[in-house]
């Protein structure tokens, strides 16, 4: 299979703090790619090294079949990159920054009218272009910002938390235009702290904690590495919930873990309906009144979850010790 | 090799359109000199004795000479503002030549300090100012201003791309510049001073620069009978301190984009 980007051994450190501790990545050409972790997992560090902005101190990487650390040149030519900021000048109109960004992509002056013009029409800012960016909306400028990234039609774009902070009707249209971007052969390698999002944009997710692939496989893949079904049930006091951990482990492959709120607990079954039923006899003969019975396919969360002992996002869990920003 | 041109050609474009949206721009430059003009130049003007000539004839050179060290802060402010909100990202993800970033940036500031040159030489005729020398000499003094302006440009993009908070620019920008254009013989002339800050004084390269465009301009110089050796010969000396201090500056400029860029985590 043709990689479009490779990865092997990455570490890098900022002083005493290791950010990334061996990371190594294969991303198949035409496919998308989830980067899915907490802040400060180390993901965009990883962008930011693919995209040349960093320094590689150890391991070794390629995109689009160039090494990142000795042909940069010929990397940049081939890459577009989205950072965490709108990066656009917010004192140009929106055409004036795309036409600006495609000079500088050496498109030459007449293709970068053209490209502008084109990239205008498709992510709706025709209205806009003569609008100076600074009175754009969070969603528009994000949406240039994407633009921005896709003036010289690269091979590979990085998109790094390409959703935080955008409406619903930004995102759709972004993912969309991740989902064109595939189809047209581009390889998109993108980082995200929402685990639906990789899970309904990725071909393939690693996950990433504190500098290091956890697990890396289709969404599939990871799912089932969590085992069967999860059953969750909520009671009404977090005193029965304590007292529901016995029956509930004695049914389930794993121990039974609590939310947050304490009320809620979750565990994973074996495949087959038979855990089901035990649990309920359990949970009957332990005289534990239940408010909500339910079962579910597992989640990428809880592939997190099982993985790192903690949750993506802000959400503590009792197994957990570690919060997150 | 071309691309540096172009690359430059186009980011020159960039910040002249800023310009050309907010010429407003040109008033906060020029407000403070206008001030000192007014006030130095105008109000104190009669209180102020040099010995050949009139006060306003001389602090005209200091007070565009402190102009052009303000470079120092506008320069910085705007590259870490592109630093900071992703441009700088932008642009070292793509296949153009990195140092047309601060080219280009240095360049449209070079334009904009002829601009407010030209204005301030206008406001200066108005008071009452005049050059007294021939016209090419008269321009040899406006383009060492302008040499001087763009030296700090450069000092600028270096504390800019160095410090990156604007507040932080700001005050480190004004303690490096203030002391260059007040110990100096910008303002007054430096033999009424106590010993030690006469010397500091006349060896301070603004004097050089003060001096060499009085000389250029005709305007009296006010170092009285013994000046100092850079004072005796103001445009070598100032000539050889910027083009040497701009062999320093760019490529430690240049050297911070590279780690300024790659820091941002």
């Amino acid at each position: 299979m043709e990689y479009a980007i490779s990865v092997e051994g990455l570490r890098k450190r900022y002083g005493e703090r290791e950010v990334l501790s061996g990371v190594s990545l294969s991303v198949a050409a035409g496919s998308v790619f989830g980067l899915l972790g907490p802040n400060g997992a180390g993901k965009t560090t990883i962008v930011r090294t693919l995209a040349t902005l960093l320094d590689i101190e150890e391991g070794k990487a390629t995109v689009a079949g160039f090494d990142v650390a000795r042909q940069g040149a010929e990397v940049r030519k081939r890459i577009g990159l989205t950072g965490q900021y709108a990066a656009v000048d917010a004192r140009l109109t929106g055409r004036e920054n795309l036409v600006l960004l495609g000079t500088l992509a050496h498109l030459g002056r007449q293709r970068a009218r053209q490209r502008a013009e084109e990239l205008l029409e498709v992510f709706d800012l025709q209205e806009a272009a003569n609008r100076l960016v600074g009175t754009y909306s969070g969603g528009m400028r994000r949406r240039l910002d994407l633009g921005a990234s896709l003036i010289a039609e690269p091979e590979v774009i990085f998109l790094d938390e390409p959703t935080t902070g955008l409406d619903l009707i930004s995102r759709t249209a972004l993912w969309n235009m991740v989902r064109t971007q595939a189809e047209a052969g581009v390889t998109v390698l993108l980082t995200t702290q929402y685990l639906e999002e990789a899970d309904q944009l990725a071909d393939r997710v690693a996950v990433i904690d504190q500098g290091q692939v956890m697990a890396e496989g289709t969404p599939t893949e990871l799912k089932n590495k969590v085992g069967g079904e999860r059953l969750e049930i909520t009671v009404e006091t977090a005193e029965l919930a304590q007292r529901a951990l016995v029956p509930l482990a004695a049914v389930g492959v794993a121990a039974p873990i609590v939310d947050s709120t304490g009320l809620r607990i979750s565990v994973a079954l074996d495949a087959g309906t038979g855990g089901i039923a035990d649990a309920a006899t359990g949970l009957q003969r332990a005289g534990i009144a239940v408010a909500d019975f339910s079962v579910r396919r597992p989640s990428l969360d809880d592939v997190f979850l099982q993985l790192t002992g903690h949750r993506t996002e802000d959400t503590t869990v009792a197994a957990a010790g570690r919060t997150e920003r | 090799m071309s691309y540096v041109l172009t690359d430059s050609a186009a980011l020159f474009g960039r910040h002249l359109t800023h310009f050309k949206r907010l010429p407003q721009q040109l008033i906060s430059v020029t407000l403070m000199p206008i001030m000192f003009v007014f006030l130095f130049g105008y109000l104190f003007g009669s209180s102020m004795v040099v010995p050949d000539g009139k006060y306003l004839d001389y602090i005209m050179a200091g007070i565009l000479a402190q102009m052009m060290l303000a470079n120092a802060i506008n320069t910085g402010v705007g590259v870490a503002d592109d630093l900071n909100n992703g441009l700088v990202d932008r642009f070292r993800s793509l296949p153009m030549t990195q140092f047309s970033v601060l080219l280009g940036r240095t360049a449209a500031d070079l334009v904009l300090n002829i601009i407010a040159l030209l204005f301030m030489v206008l406001v200066g005729l108005l008071m009452g100012w005049r050059p007294h020398g021939s016209a090419l000499s008269t321009i040899g003094g406006v383009a060492l201003l302008l040499l001087l302006g763009y030296t700090m440009t450069w000092l600028g993009c270096l504390i800019g791309l160095t410090l990156r908070h604007p507040q932080v620019i700001n005050s480190v920008a004004m303690a490096v510049t203030m002391p260059l254009a007040f110990l100096s013989a910008g303002f007054f002339p430096i033999n009424n001073l106590p010993g030690w800050v006469s010397a500091i004084a006349s060896w301070n390269p603004v004097s050089a620069i003060v001096t060499g465009v009085r000389e250029l301009w005709g305007n009296p110089v006010g170092y009285g009978d013994d000046p100092s050796w850079p004072l005796r010969h103001p445009v070598p000396v100032s000539l050889i301190t910027l083009i040497v201090l701009l062999l320093i500056i760019v490529p430690l400029a240049t050297r911070a984009y590279r780690s300024a860029a790659a820091k941002t985590t």
